[in-house]
């Protein structure tokens, strides 16, 4: 089966292009990037309305998936449809699981739920350490064999410098980066909130900013001596941007992400107007204007790899409780199309361009995944999206079984429009008019 | 807040229904923390504190302004000094009292706090004053209840009858707040008492100081407006007031310092170290004290402290507090 996407704007940095190109799809592969391409026998042609963007498709390396285990957060099946809805194709998924994915049986059994039911692409990431006890490595030739495209511990930090040199010279081998999430255990302490003036008014334990430059200094040395990647997890601040600038100057394998929070968001907020909310709990915790500013010039200057979202779903009643017993962690599948176009897309911080490279290209080299760009015989992953939508964020519609958002209600210029994997469609957003013309939502599996 | 009636001094209690107590209101359902308060509405949690103390000098310490009304006291961290005083409060305004106390309630069955309170407001309390570990707990539950919240005193947060009465106590003496240097020297890091007192003190136009071993300064605080030292003479110099706060066992065990005695060696308040403050300095304390920790028992025991009018002071203030927030001008309305 054939579809034409015929007139649409097409930025593919990968092939250089930035303008008006129809996509040939052939099946769940790219067939033909060109002007006026022949309609041909068979095909479906869906005229693209104007004003939409295609993109090679998003994908988000951070994400939890909850499943196995803690299937009243999210599963496998709605973490996905959230995706979807967000404009990804594909999301890589830590291993925090019940059990840990520190095995090929759990890499296996995430894999096969997410071909019965995944609306977009899973990648699993499989733990650095067994049971991400942070002692001895997991089995990560087998979970490279099974489907892991990374390691991580995410959510506790890679303790010692011992565990994270020998993580990162034995994934080495494989091409496999080892995804840390930075934070010196001793000095986060009991911490709930950012260290600074906003935490020490608010009687809340800080975390300070080293608590993550620390670790992130750490690895940077480490990847500089074994010449393996490390890749830096939901990078908050200032210090840490700082140390990952020189070490990319100096040819260090380093790579990061951000998460829209972090850059929507300061610690200023948690004073209100709804104070304590713990929506706004999240590690690593919401930082100053100070280093918000630097992640936007981060952005500009090309020192930030991805935007990740760090998806992390809680139920209502988790969250539904005192600030330091609430878990860490928001949502952000749905709302990080949005939130980037509305703040640095629109603000002139980043170029569309400049945001495909952070949502799509970038992602898949650092995980070593297809797509990444629509050439002939990539597949056919496309997030389609619209800069002068008007969106505004209706938590009660989320896809997520979680609702744990400090977003709800915010009204965002820019937003999905279809989201089509392997060349089927599996989300049309139907607030946005026209939308419509990319058919009905399927099922993948 | 109508600013012709902040200088109204209110009358005093009277003590009978057809004398209403007259008062202005505060804006909030909630005493959630000095940070939420007014200049105005300090003063006249004040103004109204001192009618409220002249009731304890009766031979009938009671007064009808609460009648019908239920005060739950809802502690969940041990508390003797601040509920007995909230409680002494209440039944002094004629309220009807209930205390729960965390040992014994549903929350170690596993109860959320939400859960808890949501049973208790079934039974149509006024008032819930609270305290909690977590710091925020009470704003939290302010937004969950129809009756009105009492902070006394959220985790690391705030204190904020603490503070009133603090003020109170330094207003009584020195019959200002403005323009008078407060030391405040302890553990600043953890102290609720500190933050309530350094927004209400510095709302007030008072020079505040504050000093700590740097381990137990909280992070940014200067911009709070306040002089941080670690130098105790520095802080001590010139004051008008002096407040201690409680140093806990625990933080020498949490590594913030070596050891009690070069605590007391560097920072405890000696008659020594008193002398560099005014001649009619305040030696103040919120309690328990750790005689020989933070403050030398001459200086606890000393002419100059007025420890135990604090204490006195506090079911005044706490007065003035349930006073107004049960509506004390709904009472001038109905009779």
């Amino acid at each position: 089966m054939k579809r034409l996407l015929k007139g649409g704007h097409l930025i593919d940095p990968l092939q250089g292009i930035d303008a008006v190109r129809d996509v040939l799809l052939d099946g769940d592969r790219v067939a033909a990037v060109g002007l006026d391409l022949p309609v041909g026998k068979d095909v479906e042609v869906i005229a693209v309305p104007s004003g939409c963007i295609l993109c090679p498709g998003f994908v988000d390396m951070h994400v939890h998936l909850r499943e196995p285990g803690q299937e009243h957060k999210e599963t496998i099946a709605t973490g996905t449809a959230a995706a979807a809805a967000g404009g990804f194709t594909g999301v890589a998924c830590m291993p925090n699981t019940q059990p840990v994915n520190d095995g090929a049986s759990v890499t296996r059994a995430i894999l096969e739920r997410a071909a019965l039911e995944g609306a977009v692409r899973v990648y699993p990431i499989g733990a650095v350490s067994k049971g991400m006890k942070g002692e001895s490595l997991a089995e990560i030739a087998e979970l490279r064999a099974a489907g892991c495209v990374a390691v991580s511990d995410d959510g506790m930090p890679v303790p010692t410098a011992l565990l994270m040199r020998r993580a990162l010279e034995y994934a080495g081998m494989f091409n496999m980066p080892v995804i840390d999430h930075c934070e010196d255990p001793s000095l986060k302490g009991e911490g709930v909130a950012h260290d600074g003036y906003i935490a020490a008014m608010l009687g809340l334990r800080g975390i300070p900013a080293t608590a993550e430059s620390i670790m992130v200094e750490r690895d940077i040395a480490l990847a500089e001596m074994t010449g393996s990647a490390v890749h830096i997890a939901h990078l908050s601040t200032r210090q840490a941007l700082r140390a990952v600038w020189a070490a990319k100057a100096r040819g260090v394998r380093v790579t990061c992400e951000v998460a829209p929070h972090h850059f929507v968001l300061t610690d200023e907020r948690l004073a209100g107007p709804i104070s304590y909310d713990t929506n706004l709990k999240m590690n690593p915790p919401l930082r100053e204007q100070a280093d918000v500013d630097a992640i936007l010039r981060g952005f500009t200057a090309g020192t930030i790899d991805a935007i990740a979202t760090d998806h992390a779903p809680h139920q209502t009643d988790e969250k539904h409780v005192e600030f330091d017993r609430a878990p860490f962690g928001i949502i952000g599948l749905e709302t990080a199309v949005s939130l980037t176009l509305d703040r640095l897309v629109h603000t002139g911080v980043i170029t569309l361009r400049r945001m495909v490279q952070l949502m799509s290209v970038n992602p898949c080299r650092i995980l070593n995944v297809p797509g990444g760009t629509l050439r002939p015989e990539r597949p056919a992953d496309i997030t389609i999206i619209a800069l002068s939508a008007k969106v505004t964020v209706d938590l009660s519609k989320s896809r997520s079984r979680s609702r744990n958002s400090p977003f709800g209600g915010w009204t965002l210029k820019g937003g999905v429009v279809a989201t089509i994997v392997g060349g089927k469609t599996v989300y049309v957003n139907d607030e946005i008019p026209g939308a419509a013309a990319f058919g009905a939502a399927v099922a993948r599996a | 807040m109508n600013p012709e009636t902040t200088d109204a001094t209110p009358s005093l209690p009277t003590g009978t229904d057809d004398q209403p107590i007259p008062a202005n209101r505060l804006r909030s359902k909630d005493l959630l923390g000095i940070a939420e308060l007014s200049v105005e509405e300090i003063s006249l949690i004040l103004d109204t504190a001192v009618a409220m103390k002249e009731i304890a000098s009766r031979p009938i310490k009671k007064v009808p302004a609460l009648r019908g009304k239920t005060v739950v006291n809802l502690f969940f961290e041990a508390s003797t000094r601040t509920r007995t005083s909230f409680e002494i409060a209440e039944k002094r305004l004629s309220a009807d009292t209930l205390n729960i106390v965390a040992g014994t309630s549903s929350v170690v069955k596993g109860e959320t706090l939400a859960d808890t309170v949501h049973n208790i407001e079934a039974m149509s309390p006024d008032l819930l004053v609270v305290r909690h570990s977590s710091s925020g707990s009470c704003h939290f539950l302010s937004r969950i209840c129809r009756a009105g919240v009492i902070n006394a005193g959220d985790g690391m947060h705030e204190h904020p009858t603490q503070a009133l009465l603090d003020a109170f106590t330094i207003r009584e003496r020195k019959q200002r707040l403005a323009g008078l240097k407060v030391a405040i020297c302890g553990d600043l890091l953890h102290s609720r008492v500190l933050r309530s007192n350094v927004l209400l003190l510095t709302k007030m136009g008072a020079d505040v100081w504050l000093c700590g071993p740097p381990t137990l300064v909280p992070t940014g605080f200067a911009r709070s407006g306040v002089h941080i030292t670690s130098s105790v003479d520095e802080a001590v110099e010139g004051a008008d007031a002096v407040m201690m706060l409680r140093i806990q066992l625990e933080r020498m065990l949490g590594g913030y310092f070596p050891s009690l005695r070069e605590y007391f060696n560097v920072f405890g308040m000696t008659p020594e170290r008193v002398r560099r403050a005014k001649p009619d300095v305040l030696i103040m304390h919120p309690g328990p004290m750790n005689r020989g920790v933070e403050i030398a028992s001459e200086v606890a025991d000393g002419p100059y402290s007025v420890i135990l009018d604090q204490v006195a002071n506090g079911v005044a203030v706490r007065m003035a507090v349930l006073y107004l927030l049960s509506g004390g001008a709904e009472h001038e309305a109905v009779a």
